[in-house]
């Protein structure tokens, strides 16, 4: 399954994928639009800044799959895929996967009292994920493994 | 802290409309123009260190940032303009000589841009290179003057060294330390992918890039910097710098704080040590002198080693050539004076050497009086921008060409003449890990290549037009330029009549 | 072949993903006293408060049963297991044979004997039905009683708080959420509940209940419209304790989730789980425990091998808007950060994090989870990042990349 991976070798922790990300899911059409119209769009993956590299993280959509099988309103869910999606009707915010996650990749909407997570952005548009296409430095990339 | 002097050459111009506060451009700006105002929740600029580099505005996600020239003027003045007054209020304030970088700015005639190239017409057809195969292959070295044959009559194919090029394109000397590990690993893997050839400038070669040594110009400097017998062999030919286009006359100086532990141990100098390059070769006072290191460099290498004798392009460059391929040297380059570099005393960069185009006519036209010009292969650079600028320098006469700032341009360079600061936004010509990580040699090599793939197409196609299929028709082949604008006597240099004629 | 499940709650649907991963075919059929459709018994609250619809109760999609070939006999109650004969009775006699039993009967509300009890009308608060019946004499401005602050009962609390209730909760312990959280912890949660509106009166406990009145030990009486009784929960053994099968505190498993009898394994809260951070057999009342549970002893009734380990106590909730997340055993040495609006207390032992508590900022907690539950030694990660915040900076860069699956030159 093609998965979202990050070189961090290359990142530059520019925090653009953030920004593409928040974007992509926030529904609106561009990222103007997105950040000025007083919402406030969540990314679903996120930058960690160290002294020598950084890379972002988001869900691994891993083999242990914890946020799934925890989930107290069965509101996370594997698609055929093996993508993990978050039925964002269902989900109540209690923040159990965000207990369960061993990479830190859930996040939550404070907003909207529901949590986010990347459906490597099976529900935005097709081909390549937000984060992939707006990195400069090729640091992330969706691929086979 | 006395009085500012000098304005701001740029202004930032953010569209708050479309700013969205991302901070993109305050991450990614070294000279820290931009910062976030957290109490007005806006970004914020100080133009005051912008050098225009444009990574800001090449990052910015929303489109939000200009850089324009500030209007802020002085008062004008045909003879004391802005820049000439700004620059003695530098000097004034400094008591510096004035440092700049890349190449000669000043508005001198582009020859390049006053020739034009023949094509075909009804009498001799053009040719169509997606149709037909056209050669761009170029082999650099001595070439014999006649055919020989043993005592069986059998061809005697024992030649000198060569260069085989897959076009005639080569990216020319620039230094690890002037410009960074992942600029020059673009440079090293770019240049094997094509078949050409990359060269490591003074400063040593990293044990990193000994696997691309095929594909590999090791350059003996001044300095000899890194300069040992395994360096040597590592390449495909050796190049002993002798003058330098931006800077002819005068030596190099990488500032110590640029010396890190991997610069140290390339260019075999003590960590933080300034690299300095003595404006002459210590030991060559004569052609004799160049010519002992030039035999010497052949049998340090087995004579398995094409050398390349590069000068810059000065007032009497045919008769430097001239000796040069006495010498012994297979390969004459030379360096036009807008050519770049990484630092240079400006007033050197600007007003010292003449223009590639010239110089290499006359070099040319030269080797060939004197019945020599096999005797050596020519290549040219010092500001070749663009394939028909390769055409025309191959049909003034040369066998090929070095670029260097275009392939700069690929890796993402903008031209805002600030590498001597170390600070290149763009991780080209800076030694700070942070900034070098921002060049990915995946995507620059990838850039490389296609820019000189590009430059390939065109090639073919500009011989194409003029019914030429091979490159070794073009070269020297003056007929098929005209020169427009020019004076008889720039016309008679460069050897071309002027269109219409 | 014949899987029985006892239960359709987390547990069971566990159970039946672990079947249905190695065994497309076999019958299952899930038992339930209760009449709906597996729904999300943590979820009552929120459908108390309102924030979530009766559909979106529900714990697994509509057609869920079809889908995973799952024969549902709902509203209909076991009474005993035969494990001779391997079948079990319903109450209203039919009899099911097995090859594979599931137990995941849960627990129920633990309702201590107190004066005067037995002549007031009160509620619990485990299942849905006991929702709707609180939801039917909800009245505005209504004045409600919780006996206990634990979960349950400030969970109800918190529903309630919605129809603008004035809300007394009264504890024997002194402080609040014992099961979760350190006494700092348990004062900064009772701080914000209050805030709320909600008031506590503790370390005491009724002495006698009259019509819409406790009078408790302290002296204090304190009136309601409704008294909600949430002072703690019990397993529910006695189906397999009847058929002879090991039980203690609950039931008595070994790795592979099966108890003492044949065939008859048992997941969920009902049972005893082994803790990896306390080194203890204890109740982990966790719906994460019991879906995993489920889920290993679905596979190893469907012939495969596998054990469950690694389960550790840890909450995730939220009260008006205030997350905790913990994990672990509080014993060991501490480390404490406290503002305003957050918590962090992160424990150590045996040169391991063994647990933590985090209130206000919670993100990322689960990096601490998996610390606890891979039991990874504190000399492998950097010290000083792991107490700044939880972050993958922490680990060397080999594990590091290992667990994101990252390039290496």
């Amino acid at each position: 399954m093609k998965k979202v991976y990050v070189n961090e070798d290359w990142c530059l922790a520019c925090h653009l994928c953030e920004y593409y990300c928040a974007a992509a899911n926030s529904g609106a059409t561009d990222m103007i639009k997105a950040f000025k119209s007083g919402k406030n769009p969540i990314p679903r993956i996120q930058v960690e800044e160290g002294s020598e590299v950084n890379f972002a993280v988001q869900c691994r959509h891993c083999d242990g799959k914890a946020c799934v099988k925890g989930c107290i309103a069965g509101a996370l869910s594997i698609t055929p895929e093996g993508v993990v999606v978050c039925d964002e009707n269902k989900c109540v915010g209690c923040g159990t996967c965000i207990l369960s996650c061993p990479f830190g990749c859930i996040v939550i909407d404070e907003d909207n009292h529901r949590i986010a997570k990347c459906d490597l952005c099976t529900k935005n548009h097709d081909g390549e994920p937000a984060c992939v296409q707006g990195c400069p430095n090729n640091a992330i990339v969706f691929e086979e493994r | 802290m006395g009085v500012e002097f000098i304005y701001p050459e740029f202004e930032v111009i953010r569209n708050d409309e479309r700013c969205i506060g991302c901070r993109v451009c305050e991450r990614q700006c070294a000279n820290e123009v931009h910062r976030y105002d957290v109490e007005r929740g806006r970004m914020m600029s100080d133009e005051t260190t912008c050098v225009n580099c444009q990574r800001c505005v090449s990052l910015c996600p929303t489109r939000a940032l200009k850089i324009v020239k500030s209007d802020c003027t002085l008062r004008e003045n045909a003879n004391w303009q802005n820049d000439t007054i700004k620059e003695v209020y530098k000097q004034a304030n400094s008591g510096g000589v004035l440092l700049s970088s890349m190449g000669n700015p000043k508005p001198m005639p582009v020859y390049w841009d006053k020739i034009l190239i023949n094509a075909s017409q009804v009498t001799n057809p053009s040719i169509d290179p997606l149709r037909e195969p056209m050669e761009t292959k170029v082999f650099l070295g001595k070439k014999p003057e006649k055919i020989t044959r043993d005592e069986n009559g059998r061809l005697i194919t024992d030649l000198p060294p060569h260069l085989e090029l897959s076009m005639p394109v080569m990216f020319s000397a620039m230094s690890y330390g002037s410009i960074s590990y992942n600029a020059h690993a673009s440079l090293a893997r770019a240049a094997t992918k094509l078949g050409v050839y990359y060269n490591t400038g003074e400063g040593g070669l990293h044990e990193d890039f000994f696997k691309y040594g095929e594909n590999t110009i090791v350059q003996v400097a001044s300095g000899r910097f890194g300069v040992n017998e395994e360096y040597l062999s590592a390449g495909a030919a050796i190049e002993i710098k002798m003058g330098q286009g931006a800077k002819p006359g005068i030596g190099g100086h990488l500032p110590g704080m640029k010396i890190n532990d991997e610069i140290s141990k390339t260019r075999m100098i003590p960590k933080g040590t300034d690299a300095i390059s003595p404006a002459p070769h210590h030991d060559i006072y004569s052609i004799e002198d160049l010519r002992q290191l030039v035999f010497s460099l052949k049998e340090a290498t087995n004579w398995e080693k094409p050398v390349i004798v590069k000068i810059a392009a000065v007032h009497n460059v045919a008769a430097i050539a001239s000796g040069v391929a006495r010498s012994g040297a297979d390969i004459i380059a030379i360096d036009g004076f807008r050519g770049g570099t990484g630092a240079a005393p400006t007033r050197i960069r600007d007003n010292v050497g003449i223009p590639i185009e010239l110089a290499l006519a006359s070099v040319d036209a030269r080797l060939r009086d004197e019945g020599i010009r096999n005797d050596v292969s020519v290549v040219v650079g010092g500001s070749v921008r663009s394939a028909a600028d390769v055409v025309k320098a191959i049909a003034l006469g040369a066998d090929a060409c070095y670029i260097a700032t275009s392939a700069l341009l690929a890796l993402g360079c903008h031209l805002c003449r600030s590498c001597n600061t170390g600070k290149c936004n763009w991780g080209i010509a800076t030694q700070r890990a942070d900034l070098v990580k921002r060049l990915n040699p995946d995507i620059g090599y990838q850039r490389l290549v296609n820019l000189v793939t590009a430059w390939d197409h065109e090639i073919k196609e500009m011989m194409g037009g003029m019914g030429i299929n091979s490159i070794e028709a073009l070269r020297g082949n003056r007929l098929m330029l005209r020169g427009v604008g020019l004076t008889q006597k720039e016309l008679d240099i460069l050897g071309i009549q002027h269109a219409g004629e | 072949m014949n899987y029985v499940i006892i239960g359709n709650s987390a547990a069971a649907i566990g159970t039946v993903a672990g079947i249905r991963e190695f065994d497309s075919t076999g019958n299952i059929t899930i038992i339930s006293d209760e009449k709906y459709h597996t729904y999300s018994r943590p979820l009552i609250s929120y459908w108390l408060e309102g924030k979530v619809t009766e559909k979106n109760i529900l714990y697994r999609p509509a057609d869920y049963y079809e889908q995973n070939n799952v024969t549902p006999v709902l509203g209909r109650k076991v009474t005993k297991i035969d494990a001779a004969n391997k079948s079990v009775l319903l109450e209203d006699g039919l009899q099911i044979q097995y090859d594979k039993l599931m137990v995941a009967t849960g627990s129920k509300p633990f309702v201590p004997p107190m004066n005067g009890l037995d002549k007031v009308h009160y509620h619990t608060f485990m299942s849905f039905d006991s929702a709707k019946a609180i939801r039917s004499e909800a009245k505005d401005g209504m004045k409600v009683l919780i006996i206990g602050a634990g979960l349950i009962g400030l969970k109800a609390a918190e529903a309630l708080s919605a129809y603008n209730a004035k809300i007394t909760v009264v504890d024997m312990a002194d402080r609040i959420l014992p099961s979760i959280l350190d006494v700092r912890a348990g004062v900064k949660m009772q701080k914000h509940i209050e805030s709320k509106g909600v008031k506590f009166i503790l370390g005491t406990s009724a002495e006698e209940f009259t019509e819409h009145s406790a009078k408790l030990k302290n002296g204090v009486t304190v009136d309601f419209d409704m008294l909600i009784i949430a002072v703690g929960v019990r397993p529910n053994t006695e189906l397999v304790s009847d058929a002879g099968g090991n039980v203690d505190r609950g039931i008595i498993t070994d790795m592979t989730q099966k108890t003492s009898l044949d065939d008859v394994y048992a997941a969920g809260d009902c049972t005893v789980s082994y803790d990896a951070s306390s080194d203890t057999n204890k109740i982990l009342a966790l719906l994460p425990n019991a879906y995993m549970q489920g889920e290993v002893a679905g596979r190893n009734m469907a012939g495969r091998e596998f054990r469950y380990v690694n389960a550790i106590p840890m909450n995730a909730i939220g009260f008006f808007g205030l997350h905790i997340i913990s994990a672990g055993s509080y014993d060991g040495e501490e480390y404490v950060e406290e503002t305003e609006n957050t918590y962090k207390k992160l424990v150590f032992r045996e040169n391991r994090l063994v647990g933590y508590i985090l209130i206000g900022d919670v993100r990322r907690a689960g990096i601490y989870t998996s610390m606890i539950k891979e039991r990874i030694d504190l000399g492998e990660v950097d010290i000083d990042m792991l107490k700044e915040k939880p972050q993958m900076m922490m680990f060397g860069k080999t594990r590091r990349l290992d667990k994101l699956g990252g390039i290496t030159k």
